[in-house]
Formats: structure tokens, C-alpha cells, sequence
């Protein structure tokens, strides 16, 4: 197996494709041009002007150094990278959805009835009672759904200060309690890589605000204690977050609603394949029980009376706003097309073949897996190997490696995810790349990558001296 | 694909299927799934699939149900022409599908156009740190307020706020404070701009934070940013400069007035109007590097030695430092970034502060011709603007802003009667049939 990435290497001065500001800089005399006044305007302009071919060229080559998921497997777990349909980009960019967000209700009344039509989705699919779409990403979705327990408490006059998180979880989840104020117990795995019963009774008390649960584990593992955890915790006065980002392994067969969960946010990338564009834009809408409606964002879309179309309207207790405007617009009109493409078989057989493909490639694996039964996701150890160094490698064999070193209770993890979208031919050729480099030489590990636009980065030089713009390059 | 009703998006053959079953050693597709009984869901949703074309035909449908208007909107949205070649080169399927760029071997393609991003914020701002995005400029000035919270020593938990602030902007503010226990309070604006002497008077001990805006949201040039950059030092209170890369590229540059942080909305380049999606910027100095939030992209050296762009400062982040991360955020808008970036080199300098330029005379030209023939008073604030200003009518702003409507415009009412209107490059061809619209409704 061999892949050769495309590169543009320069030898005359080391670097592969140069950056825009070395083909052209370009500076104006503002105040020249300016109709203000010169107290009110900066002196000059300069930056790049290419010519429209040079952009072209520019970004093209950009581009073909840039793997992604049309590019070849990318089992990057908990991370979920499936392929995004191309169709859903021209439901997106339809010119009669292009419209300012402060419009009248009257005279926007498409865009809410997609809205709403997606609310109810949501709904249904978590088994949730009420959603928003207003978080712009995963994390804001999680921030957002913990404002509204937050709120929830402060209502009834409870004070509760802690948030439970076990060990397993995204980093997400530690970072918005902490954002939203709450102190974070962090809840030691069991033998088992489940939540250990007894270690959540220890842990939550009158102090316990929430217990944050991710459902398959970060592992790949059903809490088959859902319901068992869901009774301590609300016997505990405290609500069950649910962090939707392993929700693609559930579709069709488990709603977090039925098990329990109080709040969850939706990863609309990781579950109904809107396209990640390199790092967002996401959205992470939230869904809640009836009793912590009234504290979701504003506005929410419902119908209005007598048939007369949509209306946004203020929850009761509203924590307000989490984006500026409604959240990522383009991002959700994908979700909606995705969702109604595969209607209800569709999203169930998504699920089946997700976890099928993970147990295939599992089994044909030379590394351990050391806890199961898993489902779309498992953590292979690459034992006395480096995890990071074995992928490294598996970038020269043409497939992006898995999720390395984390979550830390397996040693050196290979956290992999081949989502439902790749065959058994390219599960094997996944695994074959897994298994060579895995059985590679010391010094191949070390030498790799080798046939990638760039070799071996060193990133510690690089964050030790942490050069961010060309202009800090230009003042070396 | 198997039989009828499973994903398009799976290749599996039927054969393959029980190929993989078999391998497993497991009979069927359930028997893989550990789910008990007592929290298995088997009923159904209720979602027919459609084919493509018929999702095509209903969103279109659907979409059409909104109004057919020339929107006079701004407010912190905005809408420029968006050349094809943004649109063409952002939608290559290595951009638009792939992940944040966790492995840099495979990734310097986007790593670079991220770095190029952050340096034309550089070059705009001042400041030698901009990041790769955040969410909308409400999440970055409340990021901004968070490190505001970390970086100054002084006691204090007043983030200081003009009066004249979208209200939405403010509510997101107000939510991201809430977890630091800070609380948010408005300053007052003597006609349109920060009354410079209230200011001082409050800015105190008590003050984290100091947020102005440049243009304000009802489109005037903030005429003494340097004297609030002055007292917020004085108050030792970090100085949050709110703007938009297209006013950035003429107005006065925001490091030259004293501004710690920049935050704004970069989404009036390179994204067409998205219902309010939009482009966080954040921008800093030196002094905060390792407490800015979201994703950085610095340069380093392959094993070649030859130059190559990486993630960098990850330790900021929550993946590495978990509860201590100096934000959750993790996926921001990279993709707008890219747009946004492609979208400033197509203009290049000339081309950004032309359009610049045009969004001053524009609007001063509208709002004279709206005072002139109307019997409104425009710009209601004898001051600059850009892109937008505010109409004063003696009727109620809501009953006028509803009559424009049916003749075809959308307008803003910010007040009982206050109008809002915004000109750019797509709506100024339509500005004689406006004015005419509001000679007929007023």
C-alpha cells in the first residue's frame, strides 16, 4: 500500500506552497482614498492582491494538500467523520433561504417552517420534548444544555454546585461545567470501562447539579446501567445531561429520552453528516424534557394559531441567547435534508451498519481491543508501541489514522470509528494499514510519515515559539 | 446498498453484509447491539425518506414561502456580493469534508489557509494574535469578557457595555458572565457615540472589562476610541474593541487606540446573508497568547526542515486541560474562515477599501435623501457611518416599518420611533425606489 499525497515543495527556500503575502503584498494610502476625515481612519492597507488565476491555483493546491473525508478512510473516533452528501449543499445555498435574520416573522414564514419541521425531528429522535437550534457547535449545545439545568435548579431554589463527569468523557464536558460555573467530580471509570454504580452513588448528593454521560462510552460501551444510574441521580434531586456525540450508534434502536436523560445536545456532524469543513461550522442543538422547557433559548419556533403558519416565540424562563442570531443556519438546513433523505430505515440502518463496520474491523485487527461489547466505535491499544507513532505511519498507506492516546484508560489507544459509509473492501484495506504499521520497524515508525506533503512535524519546537502570521515570520 | 429502505450513504452489498456478519461471528446486524430491553426504543419516528429530488422540491417549496423583499437589514448581520470564485474554491470536497487538522502531515493545505486568515486578521487589527474563528461575535465578546475575567488581578466583575448594544448581543454576553460571576452594565451614548465622561466616572476598580464598537450597531464611527482605551487602562480594565473586517480596512486600527482584544463579525466577508450565521473574530495582544480561547495555527519545521503550519498551543485547550481549558470550544466556523479569507484576496487592499469606502458615502448619501424627501429625520446621530444609520419618524417606527413592507422593503424599527436602515453593494441599486417607498408610507 502506498499513497503519495500531492505537495508543491520549493527547495530554493523550504517551504512547500508559498503563502499568499510572498506572491504579492499590496498598500493603499487610506486616508487618500477615504471620504472621512483623517483623525477617523488608519493611515495604510497592506496585504495580498493576487490575480483571480493565482487564487485559483493557491487554493486548489491548498486543497490537494488537505485529506479529507472524500479524500479516504478517516476513522478518527468519537470525532465520526462520514461522508456528507452533495445534494444537501444545494438545499442549503437555495437563494429564497438567503435572508436577514431580523426579518418579520410574516415575511420569513420558509424559513421558520423549516425550523420548526426540524425541531420536530429532533424530537423524535431523541425522544426529547422540546429543542433548540440555536447552538452553533457540540460544545455550545453542551454549555447551552447546562445553562438550562442551571436554570432549572435556580428556579426551584436549589443550590448545587457540582457537576459529575466520568473519567472517559470528551474534554468538552469538563470545560463547560467549568464555564457555567460549576465545580467538576470527576467519576473514576469501572473494571468494566462503565460507569461503576457504586463510585456514582458516592458521587452525587445534594451538591450534584447533573451527571454528564455520553451513551455508547467513549469506548464504544452501552451503560447497561442507564436506568439504574438515571434513578440515583434524580433521586439525588440532580438532572441527566446527554452528550450527543455517539448518538450515531443509537439511531433507531435507543432514545436518550427513554433511558432517562433530562437534556441532551445534538452533534448534527457526527450524527447526520453535515460536512466539518476543516474545524466548523457545527451545530449542537438541545433537546429537553417538558419540565425544563421554559428555560431553553429564545426564540423557539412553534405553530401559530388557527393555521396562520409559524411564529418564534420566548420560553417562559428563557436563559436568553446563545448565539447572536439563530446559530448556524446553513448547517441545520443540511441536517433537516439528511434526515428526511433517510427517513426512518435509513437512520436505523445508518446506525446497524456503523456498528457492524467497527466490530469487522475490530476482528480483523492484529492490535487488542480491550473492552467490548462495543459498538460504532472501539479502542484498539497498540500495547509497547507508540499509538501516535503507528499513525504516523498509516498516513503513508493512504488512510488517516484513528483517534490516538485517548481516552487515557487504555494504554496507548487507538480510538477508532470507521462510521457506516466504508465497505468491506476499504475495511480491509483500513486494516491492513493498521496492521503493517502497527508490525513496522522502530525506525519506519520514527521516519513516518514520508509520503505526505509534509514529514514529521515538531510540534513542541513549534509551540515553544509560536509564530502565528506571516507578520511574525516577515520580523524574524 | 442493501435492500430498500437502508442509508444511501453505505456501500454494503447484501452478500458483503452477511460476508462481515460471518466474520464477526454473530447472525445478524442486532445481535452487535448490547442496548437492554427495558430502554430499547422500537417504535418509529415518523419520517418518510425522500429521494434527493423530492427534498429538493420541498425545501424549495418551503423557502419560497418567505417574502420576496429588498432587505435595508444590517444590525450585525451583513450581506456583501460574495464573488463565484469563493464559493467555487471553498467547496473543493478536501476543504469542506475534511476535520480539524489533527494530524499536520496531511492537513497543510487548510493549516496554511487558516494561518493566511489569522494574519490578515493581524494586519486589520494590530494585535499579533487572532485566532482561527470563534462561533458569531456574541460568543467572541463573551469570550472575550471570560478572558478578561482570567487575565486581570484586579477584584473587580463589571464588564462595562454601550448603551446602544444589540440586545441579542448582550443576552450572550450576559450568559457567558454568568459562570464567571461577572455582571454585565451599560454605559451611556451622548448622540451615538460613548459618553466619553460617564465613562470615566464609572470605569473603576470594580471594571474587568471595557467593550466599545467601531462602527456602532446603529452604524456610527465611534469618534474617541483612544480616550476609552485610555480610561480603561487607567481602571486597569482590558479594553474589548468590537468591529468587522470590512470597516477594520479604513477605520482607525484598533491597536493605535489602546484595544486589547478585538472580537466582531468577519462574516461580512465571504458569507452571503445566512439567516444570521455568522464569523467570530478574536484578536489579542501578546500578553494573553496562552489564554486565548479556541484554535491557534502556527508555523514550524517538518523533519526536512522544510517550513510546515500546525495546530499549536494545544495545551490552551479542553481535549489536554479539560476543567482548567481556557474555553470548551473546539469546532468553531474554519470553514467561513476559509471563505472569509478568500473572499479579502479576491478584493485584495484597493478592493476592501473601496467597498469600505462605498459603505460610508452610501449610507450618508441615503440618509440625506431620506431626510431631504421624506419629512423623517436621518442620520438621526449627526455623526459618520458606516453601512447604516437611524431614521426618526413621528409615527410609530413598528407601523412604518410594516407599511415599507408592503411596498417591498425590510427595514429595521429599533425603538418606538426609531427605523434602522442599512445600504451595501447589493441593495444600493435598489435606494431611489426605497426612498420613494418611504415618501409614500410616511
Amino acid at each position: 500500500m502506498i499513497h503519495d499525497q500531492a505537495d508543491y515543495a520549493r527547495e530554493d527556500d523550504d517551504v512547500h506552497e508559498p503563502l499568499l503575502s510572498e506572491k504579492d503584498e499590496t498598500t493603499v494610502d487610506v486616508r487618500e482614498a477615504s471620504p472621512l476625515p483623517d483623525d477617523l481612519t488608519r493611515e495604510e492597507l497592506t496585504l495580498p492582491a493576487p490575480s483571480e488565476p493565482e487564487i485559483a491555483r493557491h487554493y486548489t493546491r491548498l486543497s490537494q494538500m488537505t485529506w479529507a473525508i472524500d479524500s479516504g478512510p478517516y476513522p478518527l473516533g468519537s470525532c465520526t467523520m462520514k461522508y456528507n452528501p452533495k445534494f444537501t449543499e444545494d438545499v442549503a445555498a437555495d437563494p429564497n433561504a438567503a435572508i436577514h435574520p431580523d426579518r418579520s416573522a410574516r415575511s420569513a414564514q420558509g424559513n421558520l417552517e423549516l425550523q420548526y419541521r426540524l425541531q420536530e425531528f429532533l424530537g423524535e429522535i431523541g425522544g426529547m420534548d422540546a429543542v433548540t437550534l440555536q447552538p452553533p457547535a457540540g460544545a455550545a449545545g453542551e454549555f447551552t444544555g447546562i445553562a438550562v439545568a442551571k436554570a432549572y435548579h435556580e428556579h426551584h431554589g436549589n443550590d448545587r454546585s457540582e457537576v459529575v463527569i466520568p473519567a472517559s468523557a470528551h474534554g468538552t464536558n469538563f470545560a463547560t461545567a467549568a464555564m457555567a460555573g460549576y465545580d467538576v467530580v470527576e467519576l473514576p471509570s469501572g473494571d468494566d470501562g462503565r460507569v461503576d454504580v457504586e463510585a456514582l452513588e458516592a458521587a452525587v448528593g445534594d451538591d450534584t447539579a447533573a451527571l454528564m454521560l455520553t451513551n455508547p462510552n467513549t469506548v464504544g460501551l452501552f451503560e447497561r446501567d442507564i436506568t439504574e444510574i438515571a434513578e440515583i441521580v434524580h433521586d439525588a434531586g440532580g438532572l441527566l445531561y446527554y452528550d450527543g456525540a455517539n448518538l450515531n450508534a443509537l439511531l433507531g434502536r435507543g432514545r436518550p429520552g427513554d433511558m432517562g436523560f433530562d437534556v441532551m445536545h445534538y452533534n448534527v456532524h457526527k450524527t447526520f453528516a453535515t460536512p466539518h469543513g476543516g474545524g466548523g461550522p457545527g451545530a449542537g442543538p438541545v433537546g429537553v424534557v417538558d419540565e425544563l422547557a421554559e428555560f431553553l433559548p429564545a426564540p423557539r419556533v412553534r405553530e401559530a394559531e388557527e393555521g396562520s403558519g409559524y411564529e418564534p416565540f420566548e420560553p417562559d424562563n428563557t436563559i436568553g441567547k446563545v448565539h447572536g442570531f439563530g446559530g448556524n443556519w446553513l448547517v441545520l438546513v443540511k441536517t433537516y435534508a439528511y434526515i428526511a433523505r433517510l427517513g426512518d430505515e435509513g437512520l436505523a440502518d445508518a446506525a446497524a451498519k456503523a456498528v457492524l463496520n467497527a466490530n469487522y474491523l475490530a476482528e480483523r485487527l492484529d492490535l487488542d481491543v480491550p473492552y467490548g461489547p462495543f459498538h460504532h466505535e472501539f479502542a484498539a491499544t497498540a500495547g509497547d508501541r507508540d499509538a501516535a507513532d503507528v499513525a504516523k505511519r498509516m498516513l503513508d498507506f493512504g488512510v488517516h489514522p484513528p483517534t490516538t492516546k485517548w481516552p487515557e484508560m487504555v494504554p496507548e489507544a487507538m480510538l477508532t470509528e470507521p462510521t457506516e459509509i466504508e465497505g468491506q473492501s476499504s475495511l480491509d484495506d483500513l486494516s491492513e494499514a493498521f496492521n503493517l504499521a502497527y508490525a513496522d520497524s522502530d525506525e519506519a515508525l520514527d521516519a513516518a510519515p514520508n509520503r505526505t506533503a509534509a514529514s514529521r512535524i515538531d510540534q513542541v519546537a513549534a509551540a515553544r515559539d509560536p509564530q502565528l502570521s506571516w507578520q511574525a515570520l516577515d520580523g524574524e | 446498498m442493501s435492500g430498500t429502505g437502508g442509508t444511501p450513504y453505505a456501500p454494503h452489498t447484501d452478500g458483503e453484509t452477511a460476508a462481515m456478519l460471518s466474520a464477526i461471528g454473530v447472525d445478524d446486524e442486532e445481535a452487535l447491539f448490547d442496548i437492554p430491553d427495558a430502554v430499547a426504543f422500537d417504535g418509529e419516528f415518523g419520517i418518510e425518506p425522500r429521494s434527493e429530488r423530492e427534498i429538493r422540491a420541498e425545501c424549495s417549496r418551503i423557502f419560497a414561502r418567505n417574502d420576496d423583499l429588498t432587505e435595508f437589514l444590517g444590525r450585525g448581520h451583513y450581506g456583501h456580493y460574495v464573488p463565484s470564485v469563493v464559493d467555487h474554491l471553498a467547496d473543493r470536497a478536501e476543504f469542506l469534508t475534511s476535520y480539524t487538522q489533527y494530524q499536520p502531515e496531511v492537513s497543510q493545505g487548510f493549516l496554511q489557509a487558516l494561518f493566511e486568515y489569522q494574519s490578515m486578521l493581524v494586519e486589520l487589527t494590530g494585535l499579533p494574535v487572532a485566532n482561527c474563528s470563534m462561533y458569531d461575535a456574541a460568543t467572541a465578546l463573551g469570550e472575550a469578557a471570560t478572558l478578561a475575567d482570567r487575565v486581570r488581578s484586579t477584584s473587580g466583575d463589571v464588564v462595562l457595555v454601550p448603551d446602544h448594544l444589540r440586545e441579542a448581543k448582550r443576552a450572550v454576553l450576559s450568559n457567558y458572565c454568568a459562570g464567571a460571576d461577572l455582571t454585565v452594565e451599560s454605559y451611556p451614548m451622548v448622540d451615538g457615540n460613548a459618553d466619553v465622561d460617564a465613562l470615566a466616572d464609572r470605569a473603576g476598580d470594580d471594571v474587568v472589562m471595557v467593550y466599545a464598537e467601531n462602527p456602532t450597531v446603529r452604524g456610527c464611527i465611534e469618534e474617541r476610541l483612544a480616550a476609552i482605551g485610555d480610561l480603561a487602562a487607567d481602571a486597569d480594565a482590558l479594553f474589548a474593541l468590537g468591529s468587522d473586517p470590512v470597516s477594520l480596512s479604513v477605520l482607525e486600527e484598533p491597536a493605535s487606540v489602546g484595544a486589547d482584544v478585538v472580537v466582531g463579525e468577519a462574516g461580512a466577508l465571504g458569507l452571503p446573508t445566512a439567516y444570521g450565521m455568522g464569523l467570530g473574530i478574536f484578536a489579542c495582544s501578546d500578553e494573553f497568547l496562552r489564554q486565548v480561547p479556541g484554535r491557534l495555527v502556527g508555523v514550524g519545521e517538518d523533519a526536512a526542515g522544510d517550513r510546515a503550519f500546525t495546530l499549536t498551543l494545544q495545551t490552551r485547550e479542553q481535549h489536554i486541560r479539560k476543567e482548567r481549558a481556557t474555553s470548551n470550544i473546539c469546532t468553531n466556523q474554519a470553514w467561513v474562515a476559509l471563505r472569509a479569507a478568500i473572499h479579502a484576496a479576491t478584493l485584495g487592499p484597493d478592493g476592501l477599501v473601496d467597498l469600505a469606502n462605498d459603505c460610508v458615502r452610501e449610507a450618508a448619501a441615503l440618509a440625506d435623501r431620506i431626510d431631504e424627501s421624506s419629512g423623517a429625520t436621518a442620520p438621526v446621530h449627526d455623526r459618520h457611518h458606516v453601512r447604516e444609520f437611524a431614521v426618526r419618524v413621528d409615527q410609530p417606527a413598528a407601523a412604518i416599518a410594516e407599511d415599507l413592507e408592503a411596498e417591498g422593503f425590510a427595514v429595521h424599527a429599533i425603538d418606538e420611533h426609531l427605523l434602522q436602515v442599512c445600504v451595501t453593494d447589493l441593495n444600493a441599486g435598489r435606494t431611489d425606489d426605497l426612498v420613494a417607498a418611504f415618501e409614500e408610507v410616511i
